[in-house]
């Protein structure tokens, strides 16, 4: 650990969050004024002169072979400048997964096909002068299609009967792949014996649980502007959450130089998890260079659901059991994961429904894992906010709700016996990484006790279950879940930050993180403001530039204020040794007797020097030099947070209609660096995963068209169906995070289904097991039950 | 064709192809506070005033606008010309104050729905906040902290303190 200590700043650092003046404060958010007031912040609200419109063609078939494309008619087409399919670019095999190097995704794309492997997938892009243009020549494209058979479900994809999806001979594959059955990826684990260890157990709940198909719908699309500089050297501003990775697989595709590319993330709209996925950057570049023209390529809302990315649906198998007191000593967990036609993210989301789940409950004497990812004909899956963990919490928090039952527990109590603690580790830690083996970790944090017992408190739990059951059609009930996740991905997810003094003793701050809505920028100036002693306005912050700001693995993993964060944090510190050693010059001491206090470098016989004095001495004075310092940051461990949810629901049992009269979700992050933010985060995330669990879905018809794909047919939540939501922070200090930091920004999402699965069997004892939860399936289940 | 209406409080004279709707319009007169984010009418993110009602500007023609009043983002933020200061109406302040900003790329539409509200309804209730907000489709926020903001901001211009933008016509 010793390489983790540099310049008086320890990994783990005990610190009183009272003392703190900025972190854990409600500063005003960087960005907030200029968005509120629609100032040009974005990727396509602005333009270029010459700027050409780019629109995709894409695959009316699941799975069909390219024989030829007739592109005469297009071309004819007044306006039209440029058009790109299979047959004009150079296939390179690569994964659109912005992940970091090497991706644990199989290399299984490239930029236009001569296959098409879904209704959706990308055939050719037109560029035209007018959107227009290129919208009519898009239609004039003559394609001939061999159309071959598809296969849609994903137990009958890796039957070994079905037709292979991916038969291209440059395929490279990650673990587990074997595409000849259309596996993209699988993992499979056993700690202990796991068939001893549930036949001994008193009782055992088992089940098989299904989630669909699910879309970000971050409101700005996909958006991307490409142009060459007056260096020739390509520039892509885009809408993305990994702007480095998305540099590194652009140059990969266009086979150009990393360093002859420069990516500009502006604000973005949104991504959680959409926009981890480098999809459009490469098309537009290749327009770019091919024209040598600025080239603008932005989504319809259609294409989002079906050409962009989504969540993976899965089939999770599990069986838990537990000895009589309630000691959870078994559990088994078979998730099978349908990545549609593509494999990006396909073996870490399904890796994670295991790992992010399994850790919990770390009293086993067993546990087996087996994930795989199959290919189908539909739809991409990649990385979505909960990441495998939505999946695999719906299955063990019911799981362990059935148990509960059989035990005549309190799900709360449960809980209580089996979940991980402060100073304890999981034997899964160790076994499952992302895609790899994990890495070993002791908790240093842990306040999910607090989380159950103020979330009941405020949610009432213990009053509610003693209420008589209600009559009439419209049945009440309550339920609840226990959720963690991680910080960033440990020992691989790296982030640097630089800060430079001006000269008015303010400091620039430069970090290649990557706010997309998530209030990053703003977190991460807390942090330099709080280590350097400087209210947050003297910190001004610029992110991600691949030319301007130093590397950061980007908006992902929940790990921007745990990794990023510790960057900051650590280049804070050295800036704090470099301004007390220029104090120590200017007042004759050495710099070990000088401290920074609001803005000052302080002396231990009481001299002070405010920054600006500082500033300019070490500009124009004497032993001149620009005080910049840089750190880099990455941590052997991925601290969870902590989640309690709870849910109370209304189940009309004439209609089946479920409605959700109140939720409450406790949640440990360790230090909320800006709590307005971190509860925003959490209710963000929760309302998401109601929307999932009762009305989002892709309706597909017989050949693998999503016959749903606008937001007047795919149901997000708005205003008018919000139910309460309330969020509670427990105080909690994670000792390895920047001033007791954990993440928040993916955990909550993966509450509301089992929360309200589990409401919904207290109100009217079905045990509803396929999402979305609704109304048809409610009346089909209590038809069931009788 | 031209088409004559009043922009953020000028008359202006624009020429429009017929089948052009007014976010199209907007934009390519170098508005870009107005968001595209369906481009069906079903998300909110391009929402004008229009004669002090919220309309999604995706879905109407501009030609269809003679003699309007329309009024964008920009229309609702204003500098002192004597000072060069920001003046910006109270429904804005208080979406950044509680927190109701995440991404931002609903807000600008989201801000003229409850300006709209609140300009016909100065103290509405919490359902006609969600009822008036109810088109404006948000991902990142859970609508929490903009329910929170609209109230405080009938607060704040109950308080008299705000004036509009002068009339620059």
């Amino acid at each position: 650990m010793d390489q983790q200590k540099i310049h008086g700043m320890d990994l783990y650092e005990e610190l009183n969050p009272k003392t703190f003046r900025t972190v854990g404060h409600n500063v005003r958010k960087v960005d907030g004024l200029g968005l509120a007031c629609g100032l040009p912040a974005f990727v396509d609200d602005e333009t270029f002169p010459h700027l050409l419109h780019a629109r995709l063609l894409t695959s009316p078939h699941a799975h069909a072979r390219i024989r030829s494309i007739d592109t005469t008619a297009a071309e004819a087409v007044e306006g039209v400048v440029c058009i790109l399919h299979a047959f004009n670019t150079e296939p390179i095999r690569h994964t659109t997964a912005g992940q970091g190097y090497p991706e644990p995704s199989p290399y299984d794309t490239v930029m236009f096909d001569t296959k098409v492997r879904h209704v959706g997938d990308k055939v050719a892009v037109v560029a035209a002068e007018t959107e227009a243009a290129a919208v009519e020549a898009v239609r004039k494209i003559r394609v001939d299609y061999e159309i071959l058979p598809a296969v849609f479900d994903p137990e009958e994809a890796i039957s070994g009967e079905a037709p292979v999806i991916h038969d291209e001979e440059d395929f490279s594959g990650v673990l587990g792949s074997d595409p000849k059955r259309n596996l993209a990826a699988g993992i499979e684990a056993e700690l202990g014996k796991i068939d001893e260890a549930l036949q001994e157990c008193a009782v055992v709940a088992e089940g098989r649980y299904d989630l669909g198909y699910a879309q970000h719908c971050p409101l700005e699309p996909h958006s991307c502007i490409s142009y060459l500089d007056e260096n020739d050297r390509l520039v892509i501003k885009t809408a993305t959450q990994v702007p480095f990775h998305a540099r590194r697989i652009t140059a990969q595709v266009l086979k150009k130089n990393i360093r002859d590319i420069r990516v500009i993330k502006p604000r973005v709209g949104g991504g959680f998890g959409a926009k981890q996925e480098v999809i459009l950057e490469y098309i537009c570049g290749a327009v770019t260079l091919r024209t040598g023209r600025p080239c603008r390529l932005v989504m319809t809302r259609t294409e989002e659901f079906i050409t962009a990315r989504t969540r993976h649906p899965h089939i999770v198998k599990i069986s838990v059991g537990a000895d009589k007191d309630g000691m959870i000593r078994a559990i088994k967990m078979d998730a099978l994961s349908n990545t549609g036609a593509y494999g990006s993210h396909g073996l870490t989301v399904v890796c994670n429904a295991g790992s992010k789940t399994l850790p919990l409950y770390n009293k086993t004497k067993a546990v087996y894992f087996r994930a795989r990812a199959a290919y189908t004909n539909l739809p991409v899956g990649g990385a979505y906010r909960g990441y495998g963990g939505t999946q695999g919490y719906f299955a063990l928090e019911c799981a362990v709700d059935e148990l509960a039952e059989k035990l005549g527990m309190d799900p709360i109590e449960i809980r209580k016996k089996n979940h991980i603690r402060e100073g304890e580790g999981s034997p899964v830690f160790a076994v499952l990484g992302e895609g790899k083996e994990g890495i070993e970790q002791t908790l240093k944090s842990c306040e999910l006790d607090a989380c159950l017992d103020r979330g009941a408190e405020a949610f009432g739990w213990h009053e509610k279950r003693k209420r008589p059951p209600d009559e009439g059609p419209v049945k009440r009930g309550i339920g609840m879940c226990a959720l963690m996740q991680g910080s960033g991905i440990p020992e691989i997810d790296m982030a640097a930050a630089t800060l430079r003094m001006n000269e008015d003793g303010s400091f620039q701050l430069r970090v290649g993180a990557t706010d997309i809505g998530t209030g990053s920028d703003t977190v991460l100036a807390q942090i330099a403001a709080e280590a350097l002693t400087v209210p947050v306005e003297k910190i001004q912050v610029v992110s991600s530039d691949t030319d301007h700001t130093p590397f950061d693995v980007g908006a992902y993993a929940s790990s921007t204020t745990y990794i990023s964060g510790g960057a900051v944090k650590r280049a804070a510190y050295k800036m704090r040794d470099l301004v007390a050693s220029i104090a120590g010059e200017m007042l004759n001491l050495p710099s070990e007797k000088i401290h920074l206090a609001d803005g000052k470098a302080v002396s231990e016989d009481g001299k002070s020097l405010p920054f600006d004095k500082i500033a300019l001495r070490a500009y124009y004075s004497q032993n001149q030099q620009h005080p910049i310092t840089s750190a880099s940051f990455y941590s052997p461990e991925s601290p969870p947070p902590f989640a309690a949810h709870f849910a109370e629901v209304a189940v009309d049992t004439e209609t089946g209609q479920i409605k959700v009269l109140d939720y409450v979700a406790a949640v440990d992050c360790g230090v909320a660096i800006h709590p307005r933010l971190a509860e925003g985060q959490a209710e963000g995330a929760v309302l998401n995963g109601i929307s999932y669990a009762l009305t989002e879905e892709y309706v597909f018809d017989g050949n693998g068209r999503m016959v749903n794909s606008s937001f007047s047919d795919y149901k997000i939540f708005s205003m008018r169906d919000l139910p309460p939501i309330r969020t509670i922070l427990v105080d909690s200090f994670e000792p390895s995070g920047p001033f007791g930091a954990k993440s928040i920004a993916e955990i909550n999402i993966n509450g509301p289904i089992p929360a309200i699965a589990n409401a919904v069997y207290d109100a009217v004892g079905i045990r509803l097991k396929r999402i979305p939860f609704t109304p048809e399936s409610v009346l089909a289940a209590l038809e069931e039950r009788g | 064709m031209k088409v004559q209406f009043t922009f953020n409080g000028s008359k202006v004279e624009w020429d429009v192809h017929p089948g052009e709707t007014l976010f199209e319009t907007i934009r390519r007169e170098g508005y870009y506070g107005t968001k595209r984010g369906c481009n069906t009418g079903d998300c909110g993110t391009c929402t004008v005033l229009i004669n002090g009602d919220p309309v999604n500007s995706c879905q109407v023609f501009t030609a269809s606008l003679e003699g309007s009043e329309v009024r964008t983002i920009e229309g609702v933020v204003y500098r002192d010309r004597k000072t060069g200061e920001v003046i910006r109406h109270p429904v804005q302040e208080k979406f950044v104050e509680a927190g109701a900003i995440q991404c931002g790329y609903c807000i600008p539409g989201m801000v003229l729905s409850a300006i709209g509200l609140l300009e016909k309804n100065p103290n509405p209730s919490e359902e006609e906040i969600r009822r008036a907000l109810d088109g404006n489709i948000c991902r990142c926020t859970g609508y929490v902290k903009q329910i929170e903001a609209v109230k405080e901001a009938a607060k704040a211009l109950a308080s008299g303190a705000y004036h509009p933008a002068p009339n620059r016509a």
